[in-house]
């Protein structure tokens, strides 16, 4: 722990970083490990090529989004209290962060932030909707390669007019969270390492 | 001897007992010579008995649930023992001898494997997946820790002087009852948690430790039986290591022999294509294989035959076909089903068998005691240390619900009566503590627990149907989760996970499922699958209803009188149902492909629409839900269309039976062309719709249908929504080249406004009707090569027509259809007339002439139709099913 907390005093601002995504001491220690291993030359910031070197989200579907999502903006870099801060979504959410006063910001790893955080891996174009072509796009990546383009078309038509219930064509993001209301999102969109 | 025979069928039960004494009195008696009849009881007995027990556990079940209230209150188990304890009485009563035990043979090979399969193989996977550590902590740790605080609990108990010392028992006796009343029994639970609904973590969790604890209770058992045996002075440090081995090896190598058979058995079903009917068999057969191999290996066998089950379902489903499917499910839970109801009888009554086992307070009360408070202290310990690792921390409800649930079973007793008597001198009382022990948990345990649920507020599982939406975004965030975890660089449950599904995805899947089954399994593709024939049904049905009654309402009607009316109705509801289809799917649509989408939505509901009609007047709109009955109607659908298919080449037989029933009442012509038109090509519900697109097709799946041999229809639920995606891009291609298709958007409008409809639905009417085929048919195929099938077809539409009150009404519905439709059918009908293949009954030919004929006047027909409505009532001639269903209908119907 000694090591861990000397450690600690490395990383940049730990206070209020603690504060905005709620990590624990020993998850900030762990990440920011992380973060600089993936940190290749040293040079204090992540760049796009440092996470898409890591193996294992070059097959997944959605890595190339979920690079995305670490630079806002178009930025090229990523510093530790941005990488954190994308992270933090995926806080398990715990009961001393439900019973927050209403001032405080809602936290990062609140439901609706979880969900937004979804949401705009599907909403490329950033309009704050899902356009049928943004999830025609989605489902191309996610659905097996034996589904022809038609049918695709066709799931992307029904998931669309599903939760589309003003009738624009497009799924914004309230009528996303409505889509998935009965789902339980804090907790299938938690890992329980980043307490 | 048929007196005594007599007695034994009086009294089959007494009779069992009674053999022995009455043969040698029939041997004595003097040869009877040829005799004319002979009771051969002793021949059939045993089955006789097993189906008689079957059958009466069945009966018993049937009686529980005619009162909901009892059902409701009181679990299913504990009804089954209590009639298990009277039922044993009697017996004893009559035979002075405890008969048709528990026996543990039985039990082992016969009666649990069902159940275990069963669980298995409908286990949902991901939740067993997701909840695996939680699981096998529970069974493992927590059944060696009931097992040995039990067990030493109550050796202390012994050593205190509360037991009794007539129960001559050391330490490793009560070590060894320990680890045989300690293990949780999947079928108590089963049987409990069933009815009381929990959510589904806790049940998972509940019910995966009672299946996965069996190979420590297996290994235990034998361990400590054989420490017994060897006698406690003989036990050496090594025994003791080789215990600990057996563990990993019984438990390990059951789940190993569970998952080579799980592979075989998918493998297996991957080439059954052309032999579909014994696919059911084939998974019966390997499970069950799974499970004697294990026995064999005194592996644990449960364990087996649990991973057979979990490993084999995706890609057998994926394999087999959707009959098989059925097939497979309802007999797994019937088996289960019918297993889990004997168990609890003849565990009801074993139990009256006093001579088997003796009672000592002392020792049954410590069990009850100690079980149940070893049992919460193990879940609350093992919660604690389990929560610290977990996501969804598990709450002081889920360990009260998850310490009170743990319900002892068959399991149990069949080990308890497997010791050996010479060596374990307490079995008999060992045997009594058990069945106090399940009698107290799955009567008191079972009673009150559903109360306990509902007064602690547990989360109760909660049932929404699946959304795309959903299923698309669960899959978004699993990937999601895996990504940021190979961000975080932990190589957790989700990266594991993710490997796992690329892995089965590149090797897996591609070795073990038919190169058709992929689409259908991914998951996204399944949900849409799945809503698109929910929607399907649903609309269907809503669409026979509603238009049924505006059609009664339209003033454009050419009339609205019984018969004709209901003719209408039919033709309407039968282009109508299209059109709520369409509204559903194409109004979103903004792709042309998208019409493909409804086109196949069509075709798919035609397959289900038809049959179901029928059954409209009997069945009630929730019935529509189950599975059974969509199935059911499916299979009706496609005898029919076999039986049509026969009709073409012998042209004397009669429409189809059911098929016709939806609408007998429809005009003749129009009645055999749509008839003739469902024969050729399967797909009725398309002619409504577009009706060029239907001729087309028709000459396609005529051609196909005929090819495959009847055999083949097996396959056809599976392949034919394949067969039609692919057809319907010559139909938009067909629909666009003709101006009918103009019709297409029309049935959109109607449902909803029905000022709409009436502007319509004479033109509809029309557009429904046969003429338009049979012109665009003509016109299209006939000249080029296609001769023979129209000829062919137009033999059998007029086949179709053979009861002569059919005729007439022809007239009546040709006129409204689009002249320019007509002109091209007039002038190419004749010739196709006279050819020699055609062997008209004189009255059709005429039939055939008259239609032509009649095609130009157009006013007749509005004054005709009622008439002919009333002819075509009359004229019915008794002998031919279609009347039957035209008087069926109608009672329904007015």
């Amino acid at each position: 722990m000694g090591s861990r907390s000397s450690h600690a005093a490395v990383i940049p601002d730990v206070d209020s970083i603690r504060r905005e995504t709620g990590f624990s001491q020993a998850s900030l220690v762990r990440l920011h490990h992380r973060f600089q291993a993936l940190d290749r030359n040293k040079k204090g910031y992540l760049s796009r090529m440092d996470l898409q070197q890591i193996g294992a989200l070059a097959v997944n579907p959605l890595g190339d989004r979920i690079i995305e999502s670490f630079f806002p903006n178009g930025s090229q870099r990523v510093d530790f209290p941005g990488f954190v801060r994308v992270l933090a979504h995926f806080r398990p959410v715990e009961d001393e962060d439900t019973d927050q006063d209403p001032k405080k910001p809602e936290p990062l790893n609140s439901r609706r932030n979880k969900l937004h955080y979804a949401f705009q891996l599907y909403d490329l174009d950033r309009d704050g909707k899902i356009s049928r072509h943004e999830m025609l796009q989605v489902l191309r990546l996610m659905v097996g390669v034996q589904v022809t383009e038609e049918q695709l078309e066709n799931i992307a038509d029904r998931t669309v007019q599903e939760a589309d219930e003003d009738g624009d064509g497009a799924v914004s993001f309230l009528e996303f969270t409505k889509s998935l209301e009965k789902m339980d999102v804090e907790q299938k969109m938690s890992i329980r390492i980043l307490k | 001897m048929l007196r005594a025979a007599l007695s034994l069928l009086a009294l089959p039960l007494a009779g069992a007992a009674e053999q022995p004494t009455q043969k040698p009195e029939s041997l004595g008696e003097p040869l009877p010579g040829l005799e004319l009849f002979r009771w051969q009881w002793h021949e059939v007995e045993a089955p006789y008995l097993v189906a008689l027990w079957i059958l009466v556990a069945s009966l018993a079940k049937i009686v529980f649930h005619l009162s909901r209230k009892v059902t409701s209150l009181v679990p299913e188990s504990c009804l089954l023992i209590l009639l298990g304890l009277v039922l044993g009485g009697i017996v004893l009563a009559v035979a002075k001898k405890a008969e048709y035990q528990l026996e543990p043979g039985t039990f082992f090979l016969f009666l649990l494997p069902p159940i275990v399969l069963d669980s298995g193989y409908f286990m949902p996977s991901r939740l067993f997946f997701d909840n695996l550590g939680a699981i096998l902590t529970y069974a493992v740790v927590g059944t060696l820790w009931n097992a040995f605080t039990t067990g030493a609990a109550l050796w202390g108990l012994q050593q205190a002087g509360l037991v009794a010392p007539r129960v001559q028992a050391g330490l490793l006796d009560f070590l060894l009852f320990g680890s045989l009343i300690s293990a949780v029994d999947p079928v108590a639970v089963l049987a409990v948690f069933e009815e009381v609904h929990v959510n589904e973590t806790l049940f998972i969790i509940v019910f995966g430790e009672s299946l996965l604890n069996d190979a420590v209770t297996v290994v235990l058992y034998k361990v400590c039986n054989s420490f017994v045996e060897m006698g406690s002075a003989n036990v050496q440090a090594t025994d003791y290591l080789k215990g600990v081995a057996s563990l990993f090896v019984v438990s390990l190598g059951g789940a190993a022999v569970g998952l080579v058979f799980a592979f075989l058995l998918a493998l297996t079903t991957r080439f059954t294509k052309r032999v579909r009917i014994i696919e059911p068999l084939l998974v019966f057969l390997l499970a069950y294989a799974a499970y004697l191999t294990a026995e064999m290996a005194s592996l644990s066998a449960i364990l087996a035959v649990t991973m057979c089950g979990l490993g084999c379902k995706k890609y057998v489903e994926a394999n087999i076909s959707h009959k098989s499917r059925t097939t497979v499910k309802y007999t797994m839970k019937t088996l289960a089903s019918c297993a889990e109801t004997v168990i609890f009888m003849l565990l009801g009554i074993s139990a009256v068998d006093s001579s088997k086992w003796a009672w000592d307070s002392g020792l049954v009360l410590g069990t009850l005691i100690f079980i149940l408070f070893f049992r919460a202290l193990g879940v609350v310990l093992q919660t604690w240390v389990l929560n610290q690792f977990r996501l969804v921390p598990l709450d002081k409800i889920d360990q009260v619900v998850m310490s009170y649930g743990g319900l002892r079973g068959a399991v149990a007793f069949a080990l308890v009566i497997l010791l050996d008597r010479t060596k374990v001198p307490a079995k008999d009382y060992f045997v009594a503590t058990t069945i106090v022990v399940v009698f107290f948990t799955v009567i008191v345990q079972g009673l009150t627990i559903k109360p306990l649920v509902k007064w602690l507020k547990v989360k109760r599982s909660e049932h929404h149907k699946p959304t795309l939406n959903q299923e698309l975004h669960e899959h978004t965030f699993d990937h999601i989760l895996a990504a940021v975890e190979d961000v975080v660089g932990h190589h957790g449950y989700h990266y594991w996970r993710d490997r796992w599904e690329q892995f089965d995805k590149k090797y897996l899947s591609q070795l073990l499922m038919r190169r058709s089954a992929y689409r259908i399994r991914d998951q996204i593709w399944d949900v849409y699958y799945r809503l698109n024939i929910r929607d399907a049904i649903s609309f269907v049905d809503q669409g026979g209803h509603v238009l049924s009654s505006t059609g009664l309402t339209l003033p454009s009607m050419p009339s609205r009188n019984s018969m004709a009316e209901t003719s209408v109705t039919n033709l309407l509801r039968e282009s109508g149902s299209g059109a709520c289809l369409d509204l559903q799917v194409i109004d979103t649509v903004r792709s042309g492909r998208d019409r493909e989408d409804a086109v196949m939505h069509h075709l798919l509901c035609g397959g289900l629409y038809k049959p179901r009609r029928r059954y409209k007047a009997s069945c009630s709109r929730h019935f529509i839900s189950e599975d059974a009955q969509e199935r059911q109607d499916k299979e009706v659908f496609q005898q029919n269309m076999k039986r049509r298919l026969e009709s073409f080449k012998s042209t004397k037989h009669n429409i189809c039976f059911t098929k016709s029933k939806p609408r007998p009442r429809k005009t003749g012509r129009r009645k055999d062309g749509v008839a003739n038109a469902e024969a050729t090509n399967g797909k009725p519900r398309d002619l409504g719709f577009q009706d060029t697109a239907a001729v087309i097709l028709t000459v396609e799946s005529e051609e196909e249908e005929e090819d495959s041999d009847s055999s083949e229809t097996e396959k056809e639920d599976d392949e034919g929504i394949i067969f039609v995606a692919r057809a319907t891009s010559e139909v938009l291609q067909e629909g666009k080249v003709s101006g009918s298709l103009e019709v297409c958007p029309s049935p959109r409008i109607i449902p909803p406004s029905p000022t709409c409809a009436e502007k319509e639905l004479p033109w509809k009417s029309g557009q429904g009707d046969l003429a338009v085929y049979v012109s665009s048919e003509t016109t299209k195929i006939v000249p080029v090569d296609m001769q023979t099938g129209w000829n062919q077809s137009m033999s059998s539409l007029e086949s179709l027509a053979s009861p002569p009150c059919n005729q007439a009404p022809t007239l009546t519905c040709l006129p409204p259809h689009p002249r320019g439709a007509e002109e091209p059918q007039a002038p190419l009908y004749p010739p196709s007339d006279p050819h020699p293949s055609f062997a008209f009954p004189p009255s059709l030919a005429k039939a055939g002439r008259s239609h032509s004929e009649s095609s130009a006047d157009l006013p007749q027909q509005q004054e005709l139709q009622p008439l002919m409505g009333h002819k075509d009532h009359t004229h019915l001639s008794p002998g031919t099913n279609s009347h039957w269903c035209i008087q069926f209908n109608r009672g329904s119907r007015l």
